[in-house]
């Protein structure tokens, strides 16, 4: 990634035109061309330094709920149980992390209803108790876009 | 919030991503059997409800080298959480911030943030400076740094691929400036 990769890249974190010649408009701010804005994207999402190139969503406008959750889970039994927690469809990624509580994962369901009841189908699953954490509040960052 | 049928189908068309050509959205319009100015309207509107928070890219930050992630939490007072997020929100390398509610005795925190870097004693440190800055010295806090992240494996149900967009924004995906290494 060189120095106008990274111009572009973070120019298009902050938001994508929706309009009729996105690129070209995207382009015009960074002195490339329309053509040169899209051969760089390709070429980034070719080397798969891009994970995604589209719409963010938001969980409870769709109708959905996202949480996050926490277990403590014994370490002989970490590779098991990860195994159990993975299985299940509304697992959407899941960190071990360096703490007593030392699995984290979130829960993205399409009914804000079917928290508790996978929350609970894990219990029973594992055997252990699982932590519901859902956001109350979410604090927007300061984007300075300026690189 | 109601979808209709039509912004069901624009989400489904576009949440693998826009098509990198000269006019992505009368390409998706092609897909959709509609003009590129329903797509554009279609995709106003959904934006202008925050059903999509926005359009834009994320990139692979851990294949970039943004190994150390840091999940800083505190027992902040209910009355301060606010005041000190502001803080926080503010550094460069806070990624996201959320308030969430404790769980005694297991877990007495309740003001998350995540800070992404790409060495963790760095990590470390700007989790103290984080703590200083926002005032939080006198309070409890604990740093979790992720071990290993697993993969998801399987197929996953539509509607569930599309909350998959909004999940990873919690954690996973984030939105920093990439500065030049």
């Amino acid at each position: 990634m060189d120095a106008t990769d990274r111009r572009l890249v973070n120019a298009l974190q902050g938001g994508f035109p929706v309009a009729e010649r996105p690129f070209a408009e995207i382009g015009a701010e960074l002195g490339l061309s329309e053509q040169e804005t899209i051969a760089r994207l390709a070429t980034l999402r070719g080397l798969g330094t891009l994970s995604r190139f589209g719409p963010m969503f938001d969980a409870e406008r769709l109708g959905g709920a996202v949480t996050l959750c926490a277990m403590q889970v014994p370490e002989e039994r970490f590779d098991e149980v990860t195994d159990i927690v993975n299985a299940f469809d509304e697992v959407a990624h899941n960190y071990a992390r360096n703490h007593e509580l030392n699995m984290w994962f979130v829960l993205a369901v399409g009914d804000p209803g079917q928290i508790d009841k996978v929350v609970a189908r894990i219990e029973e699953a594992t055997g252990l108790v699982v932590l519901n954490l859902p956001k109350l509040d979410e604090y927007f960052l300061e984007l300075k876009l300026s690189a | 919030m109601a979808l209709t049928s039509f912004e069901r189908d624009l989400l489904a068309a576009i949440e693998e991503g826009l098509p990198l050509v000269a006019r992505p959205y009368e390409a998706i319009g092609d897909v959709l059997g509609c003009s590129e100015s329903a797509v554009i309207e279609g995709l106003r509107g959904l934006l202008d409800r925050g059903v999509v928070r926005r359009l834009g890219l994320v990139v692979r930050h851990h294949e970039l080298g943004y190994r150390a992630n840091a999940m800083t939490v505190w027992d902040v007072p209910d009355r301060a959480v606010r005041d000190a997020a502001a803080v926080l929100t503010g550094l460069p390398f806070v990624t996201l911030c959320y308030r969430r509610p404790r769980r005694p005795p297991h877990w007495p925190y309740n003001l998350f943030c995540m800070i992404h870097g790409k060495d963790r004693a760095v990590v470390e440190a700007q989790a103290d400076q984080a703590t200083r800055t926002a005032g939080l010295s006198g309070c409890a806090r604990a740093v979790l740094f992720s071990r290993r992240r697993f993969k998801q494996r399987g197929a996953r149900h539509a509607a569930l691929r599309l909350l998959e967009g909004a999940s990873r924004i919690e954690g996973m995906e984030w939105t920093r400036p990439i500065a030049a290494s």
